[in-house]
Parts: C-alpha cells; structure tokens; sequence
C-alpha cells in the first residue's frame, strides 16, 4: 500500500467516526427536544434517547480513560478492556488457525474426490444453521470433561465458524484455473500433488482472502459468544457479561465493552488485509 | 540439417485414429474419423479447417491430453502418452496462460522447476530461452504488465524452456491484432529455424497457414477428416514474402481445399 492510500484510509476512518458521532448526538438532542418523537408528530422514535439507552459519546468516551477496580488493582478502563481483549484475541487466533486448515482440507479434500464435494458440501452447509448459543455450551462443556481449559473449547467455537468460508471459498478458488491450465500440467507430466500447488493454491488465493477476513472476524465474534456462553473468568466476553449486568447504572461501560470487540474485529481484519498484501499484491501492481 | 529431411525420423505418426465424445450418449460428437497424418521431424505443420471442425482435439490426440477412441497416435516412436511423460513436446494456447503471480522468468522457469532443475539452472536456462524470443529487458514483469504479443512470446519461451523436440501450438496468434501476428509469424520462424524443433500449428487464418508452413493439412468438419494435405515451399520467408506471387499462389491453394471442404 502506498502512503497516500494509507493516508486516504486513516482520512476515511476519521471522517466516518466524527459522522457517526455528529449522528449520534443529533439524534439524541433531537429527541431529547421532542421527548423521543419525530418532530411535529405523533410517532415515536425507534431508539429512546434517554441517558441510559443512549450515554453521550463524551461520557462513553470518557469512561474509557476512567480507573476500574479489578481484584486487587485499578486500572484504566483503555488497559483494562485491552487486556481483556489480548485474551479473547488469542482463542480468536487459534480458533481461526485451526478454521483455516480444517476449511483448506476440506476444500482439497472435496477437489481430490467429487463424491466428497456431493456428500460433505450440504452438511458444511447444515452445520452453520446450529444456532451458535446452543452449540456453544456442548462443545465446552465436552471440552471441561476431557479436562482442557476453557480456551480450547472457546477456540473451537471459533474455528466451527471460521472453517464455513475458507472451505467454501478454497474449493471455488481451487477449481478456478481453466482448464488450458490443468491441461499445460498436465503435458508437463505435472502430478496431482504438483498441479495443487503451483496451480491450484496460488490460484486460490485471491478467492481465500476475502474468505480469511470473513473467518477473522468470525473468529473473534465465535470466541466473544464462547466466552460469554460458558462464563469464563476472562476474556472481553466476561467483561461484556459484567458490564451488561450493571446496564442500568453505568451503560457507559457496556458501550465501552462493545467499542473494545469492534476494535479487535478491525484490527484482527487488518492483519488479515497486511497479509494479503504481502502475499498477493506487493511489487505486483500493474503499470500504467 | 534440414536439407535432407528424407533421412529423418517421424516425428508423429497417426494411424487411423477417431475420437468420439461422450460415446452412446444423446450429446455423442464424432470429432475425428480415420485420420492418418505422418510427420517429419523439423517439419512446420498447420492444421487449418472451419470452426469446430476438430483441429484442437487432433492437437490434443497428439498431446496425449485426449485418448484416441480408436486407431494409433505415435510420436517419436513412442505412444503419445510416453512422449507425454518423457516431455517430448511443448504447447502453446491461444490464451497465453501464464501464470498471473509467477514474473516472466519464474513463468518460462515453471516446466524446469517440475522436472527438479536447480535454481541456477533455470536461471540460464530461462536468460536463453529470454534472448531467444527477444525480452530479456522484461524478466521481472508480471504477466499483466505485458501486451498480447510478449505475453504469447513468453509462452513460447516456457513452452521450448527444456528444449522439446516438437511445439505443438493451438491458435496462439489468434487474439492478436493483425500486424502484431505478422511479425509473431516472422519471429516464430526464425525460433523454429534456430532451435529446429517440429512444429504442429493450429490456424483458421489462411494466409498464417500458407506462410508459416511446409506443408497445411486441411480439416473437414462433422466429423472431422483429413480432406487434402498441400505442401508449401517459400524457402526463407520475411516480411517480403507477403508479396511474393508464390505465397499469393500458396493462399490460394489453401483456400480453394477450404471451399471445397465448405462446400461439402
Ligand atoms: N470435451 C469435449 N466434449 C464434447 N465435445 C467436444 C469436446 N471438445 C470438443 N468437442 C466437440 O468436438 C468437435 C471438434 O472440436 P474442436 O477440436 O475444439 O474444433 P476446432 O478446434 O477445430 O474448432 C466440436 O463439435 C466440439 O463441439
Ligand atoms: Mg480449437
């Protein structure tokens, strides 16, 4: 990426995050004027504006740069939350490993025998329709009887989400190449195992990336509910369970929280990006 | 070398060869039917016929990517499949299929790092092979960074990279502009010259066919047959020859066997 793209994007982010916050407070005076209806009308407004559903994005704000008590130390709620995020960022991170190699499998795996695209590809399917809530506790509950810790059940919910696109998308990037290709393999007497990686694989990539940063921030929404489903001691998912038990009297907490797995998702999304980068498109931008 | 071609090997030989596709079935095609073709080692071939008259599937019965329903197809001697594993031939397609994220020389190195070669030496090899089809200044462009033309020399160049005996070429001039596909004409046959490789090309152009030939095998469709072969001799051919009463003579010939073929 060059500097004036990277220049542009921070631009972009900036603009958007003053925007949303110009709406925010918009909104919010605006139904603070008119105790929460359309102006000039009888008709409610969807989101009350009240203190408590809506905190001031000052407060919010500030509440990330105010101390937290945690255990026996105080800390600022900044540290706090990204603590707390390092842990969730680690189960997201292995659960998203394993999800990229049971996803790659899969996909090879469906390439080699068409029986196996036939027979598997519809319960791949199947198994994203199990509500997420309900698998949660299963997995980490077998997970607790075979005496692992609870991270190994969390990343695992993780890596049920994040195998979906890279399985997905790898078999469509790996039946890509056209058949001139396959066919230039094989008049180089090219065997199955050679075709797969200097054609197939690197033919792949640009349908796994887009797949990557879709299992990436899977990953870290799979480890957030995992957390939060089995009640672990740490972890972002903990301190969203906390913060919304304590909803009615400091909302600025929860919102806080909330900020905290957004800004996992995107940083986790942009390692994915940095990858690509370095993988696909460095030196390789086409002249003009 | 050339001169006393009698002495010289068969480079393909096909014996009563017939394709079928998708046999006993509703979409059955009959693609080739008794085909017989031989030829000689250092010869320069075109295949030419109306469309979908079967000149890509003979191409590939040689190849070995296509099985024969019937009949016999050698090369050098061999079955075409041991010619295939041995690598006895290059190919060259229409798209010029390179590898998008593979820079030219790690293209033309491809064939090279299959069969184990050290990186040295396909370094050489690929610095030759670059000399040869006239880029050497472009070794690090990718693919996309190149016009029609460069993307199908570099083709050419992978495909001779490890010096096969014979270059088997389906429509590989057939996306470029006119004037860019002259001077591939003139520049491939400077290449078959040089490296004396056996050359089997594919065409749907006439004047291509007359030109670059030593002899053009006309196709006749449904199903596919060797309706006449007609032998060309323009000697050394450059751009001149394009005006050559020879070559006008040559076309000729060509297209009265492709009218004749059309006709039925
Ligand atoms: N893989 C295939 N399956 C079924 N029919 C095919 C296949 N390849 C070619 N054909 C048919 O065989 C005939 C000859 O095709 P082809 O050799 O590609 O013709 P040409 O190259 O002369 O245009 C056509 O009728 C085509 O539709
Ligand atoms: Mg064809």
């Amino acid at each position: 990426m060059t500097k004036r793209k990277a220049l542009r994007t921070a631009f972009t982010v900036i603009v958007t995050l003053v925007l949303f916050v110009l709406l925010w407070e918009g909104y919010k005076w605006m139904g603070q004027q008119t105790e929460d209806h359309w102006p000039g009308t009888q008709f409610g407004l969807p989101v009350s504006t009240d203190d408590l559903t809506m905190p001031h994005a000052s407060d919010i704000f500030n509440e990330l740069t105010d101390e937290i008590r945690a255990g026996r130390e105080t800390l600022p709620m900044t540290v706090y939350l990204a603590k707390k995020a390092a842990f969730t960022f680690l189960e997201a991170a292995i659960g998203f490993s394993l999800g990229v190699i049971v996803g790659l499998l899969l996909a090879i795996f469906m390439l080699r025998w068409r029986f196996a695209e036939r027979g598997f590809l519809p319960w791949i399917n199947v198994s994203q329709t199990v509500p997420l809530i309900a698998l949660a506790p299963i997995v980490v509950t077998w997970a607790r009887l075979q005496g692992y810790p609870d991270m190994v059940g969390i990343s695992l919910i993780a890596t049920y989400l994040t195998f979906f696109p890279v399985a997905v998308s790898g078999l469509r990037g790996l039946q890509s190449p056209d058949s001139s290709d396959v066919e230039l393999m094989r008049s180089y007497a090219a065997s199955w195992s050679s075709t797969l990686i200097k054609l197939r694989l690197p033919a792949a990539r640009p349908f796994l990336f887009p797949a990557f940063k879709l299992a990436a921030t899977l990953s870290v929404v799979g480890s957030i509910v995992g957390e939060i489903s089995i009640g672990t001691k740490t972890g972002l998912g903990r301190a969203i369970l906390d913060f919304a038990q304590r909803y009615a009297v400091w909302p600025e907490r929860l919102y806080s929280s909330v900020i905290a797995a957004s800004l996992l998702g995107l940083f986790v999304f942009g390692l994915v990006n940095a990858a690509e980068w370095l993988v696909i498109k460095r030196g390789r931008e086409v002249l003009k | 070398m050339r001169e006393n071609s009698e002495n010289l090997e068969e480079a393909v030989s096909i014996r009563a060869a017939d394709k079928v596709f998708n046999p006993d079935s509703d979409n059955e095609v009959q693609a080739l039917l008794g085909i017989n073709l031989d030829i000689k080692e250092g010869d320069f071939i075109s295949l030419i016929g109306p469309s979908g008259c079967g000149k890509s599937t003979l191409l590939r019965l040689i190849a070995d990517l296509l099985v024969p329903t019937a009949g016999q197809v050698k090369v050098f001697g061999k079955t075409a499949n041991q010619a295939r594993l041995d690598q006895d031939y290059g190919m060259v397609f229409q798209h010029s299929g390179l590898f998008d994220w593979r820079d030219v020389s790690a293209n033309i190195e491809l064939p090279l790092e299959l069969k184990g070669w050290s990186k040295a030496d396909r370094q050489a090899r690929s610095r030759e092979m670059l000399e040869l089809v006239r880029l050497e200044e472009f070794k690090d462009h990718y693919p996309r960074q190149l016009s029609g033309g460069m993307q199908q020399r570099v083709s050419i160049a992978r495909a001779l990279s490890f010096e096969p005996r014979l270059l088997l070429m389906d429509e590989p001039f057939g996306a470029l502009d006119e004037m860019t596909r002259e001077h591939m004409q003139v520049e491939l046959l400077r290449i078959w010259r040089e490296t004396g490789t056996t050359v089997v090309f594919v065409t749907h152009s006439i004047p291509e066919a007359a030109f670059l030939s030593s002899k053009v095998v006309v196709l006749s469709p449904r199903p596919g047959r060797i309706h006449s072969e007609i032998t060309v001799d323009l000697g050394d051919r450059t751009d001149q020859t394009r005006q050559d009463p020879k070559f006008f003579q040559a076309t000729t010939e060509v297209r009265e066997a492709l009218r004749a073929v059309e006709a039925g």
